[in-house]
């Protein structure tokens, strides 16, 4: 690298599960087809920035079922938020939703998740990445973003500044997130919703679904009730973050950070962005309820918990 | 003729306004030119007053998805906000939308059964010779309908009716970069390796995506796209890659 500043970081020593390097996400390009990316637990991925003094977009590694090692090569903060997965550093055992000092030659190992599925590790001032179309989010499936467009892996440099800060934090026990097994998701009716019966809107609002096999940063598909509706589907159109698409077998997948741009399947509506957030901390088998929320409500909601976060004082732990 | 402006709900943060009935299912370029010309307007917008408040939009083949900023604003404001920007749409004259659109891409395509597996499938198909489905591939302008899928992957339409040919039965594993391909109506070019379903006629030298070159795509959404065919020679002299599998 030609900055010399940028030769100095953490070194990824054993990779883990899939860790990426992820800012608050791309946005922009989807002219060009490019999704968003970003994490897909937005709260902990800010909280974690939060933790660190941060701005909110800073870019972190979202690490999924867990797994990961990093040698610290500078004296910094970080904190690590998210599903519970053991942290420990240098062996010692250390609890998340807070920030820590780390020095030069410090191990932090993140073992697997025992509920959830994704954290996120910050460190003050964030990540040295060079952006891709405005951002450092990495996405997979395009090769773009990140370090090489791809997962980290051993021996990877995560580039940062060493600029500790003066006190940490932690987030108030009461707080912190609990990630459960079952999750109620909110959803707003919308775009094909009037192709589906009210009949077909009752049984999708009444059932239970489980979390399939298929589930990734891109969509989680779900099994359960079948819902049809009068349409097989439509011209390719844009598709939210959240949106439900009912596809012909009548299984619905939800589409999150990495979804394709466009898509033809006919599409229910959308889930609310701080539900997705708990959709995406479910592994294989957890259970999802939908209810129906209207715009109103979203809006209203999103404000009262983006005041609430934006309220919350962090507590000084030394 | 627009005859109503149809705006729907789509997420939390995002709105699609639909320029035709939907689930038509028609690929028309007349609702595709008022697609981009509502972009346009949108865009310019985006450029002052509504810097803050629009974040993105996905154009597509008769809709157009405008995401806003739900810290800065709310669904009533930019609803309003559209119906004002886009409520004249329809007088402006299809020699203005047409002087729009006058960017005209040609790409460059090495047709041939070494580039382009399916072309002997197309053939057979249509009873033409392989000539002569080469020469119909070539003989249409064809439009940028969307951009998606994968990034740079752009849908042109639409593929003389003789060679339209549905999707493989099994897609392949792995298509090469550069290949371009018909399915049904549409024809593409593959911008990188990828996974496929569409039937291969050739290769183009071209970069469709470059994320280091400005501009990233040598199209956008509503651009003319022109086919001319090459001479293996050419196609190499361009760059252009013939060591690739087909799995």
């Amino acid at each position: 690298m030609s900055n010399p500043s940028l030769t100095q970081g953490f070194v990824v020593k054993q990779a883990g599960m899939l860790g990426l390097i992820q800012d608050g996400g791309r946005f922009g390009a989807f002219n060009l087809g490019l999704t968003n990316g970003g994490p897909v637990d937005l709260l902990a991925f800010q909280w974690a920035n939060r933790l660190c003094g941060n701005t909110l977009n800073a870019t972190a590694i979202e690490i999924s079922m867990g797994g990961l090692i990093l040698i610290a090569q500078v004296d910094t903060t970080i904190a690590v938020t998210g599903a519970n997965m053991p942290l420990t550093i240098n062996g010692e055992v250390k609890s998340l939703w807070r920030s820590y000092h780390v020095k030069s030659g410090d191990v932090i190992d993140l073992g697997f998740a025992t509920q959830g599925l994704r954290c996120y590790i910050s460190v003050a001032d964030g990540f040295i990445i060079t952006p891709s179309f405005g951002s450092t989010a990495t996405v997979c499936r395009e090769s773009i973003g990140g370090l090489n467009g791809g997962k980290l892996l051993v021996g990877d440099l995560l580039a940062c500044v060493s600029s500790s800060r003066a006190k940490n934090f932690l987030l108030a026990d009461k707080l912190v997130p609990v990630y459960s097994n079952e999750v109620t998701l909110h959803t707003i009716l919308s775009y094909q919703q009037h192709h589906f019966s009210s009949c077909q809107k009752r049984l999708f609002f009444s059932n239970e679904y489980t979390v399939s096999k298929s589930f990734d940063r891109m969509g989680y598909r779900l099994e359960g009730q079948a819902i049809t509706c009068d349409i097989e589907g439509v011209l390719s159109e844009g598709i939210c973050h959240g949106a439900v698409q009912i596809p012909s077998d009548g299984q619905p997948i939800i589409l999150l950070n990495d979804r394709q741009t466009i898509g033809g399947y006919p599409k229910i509506g959308a889930v609310f962005s701080i539900d997705t957030a708990k959709l995406g901390q479910l592994n294989q088998g957890g259970k999802v309820r939908f209810e129906p929320i209207s715009m109103e409500q979203a809006h209203n909601l999103f404000h009262l918990n983006l005041s609430r976060f934006n309220r919350t004082e962090l507590v000084v732990c030394d | 003729m627009l005859h109503n402006l149809n705006i729907q709900l789509a997420g939390e943060n995002a709105l699609i306004i639909y320029f035709s009935e939907q689930g038509s299912g028609q690929v028309n370029a007349n609702i595709s030119a008022k697609v981009q010309q509502a972009e346009q307007l949108i865009r310019k917008a985006m450029e002052q007053e509504l810097a803050e408040d629009i974040i993105d939009l996905v154009p597509s083949y008769a809709s157009l998805m405008v995401i806003f900023n739900m810290v800065t604003t709310d669904h009533y404001f930019i609803l309003r906000k559209l119906r004002k920007l886009l409520k004249n749409i329809d007088q402006h004259s299809i020699e203005q939308v047409s002087t729009h659109e006058a960017n005209i891409v040609e790409l460059p395509v090495y047709y041939s059964n070494e580039s382009g597996p399916d072309l002997s499938v197309i053939a057979k198909r249509a009873q033409l010779t392989i000539e002569q489905v080469i020469k119909l591939h070539q003989a249409q302008e064809y439009r940028v309908y969307a951009i998606g899928f994968a990034p740079g992957f752009a849908y042109l339409g639409k593929v003389d009716e003789r060679i339209a040919t549905p999707r493989l039965n099994t897609p392949r594993m792995k298509v090469p970069k550069g290949a371009v391909a018909i399915a049904d109506r549409q024809t593409a070019i593959y911008p990188s390796i990828s996974p496929g379903g569409w039937n291969i006629i050739g290769l183009c030298p071209i970069n469709m995506f470059d994320a280091k070159a400005n501009p990233t795509m040598p199209v956008n959404v509503g651009d003319r796209v022109k086919f001319k065919a090459i001479s293996k020679n050419e196609f190499i002299a361009l760059g252009g890659l013939l060591e690739v599998a087909y799995e």
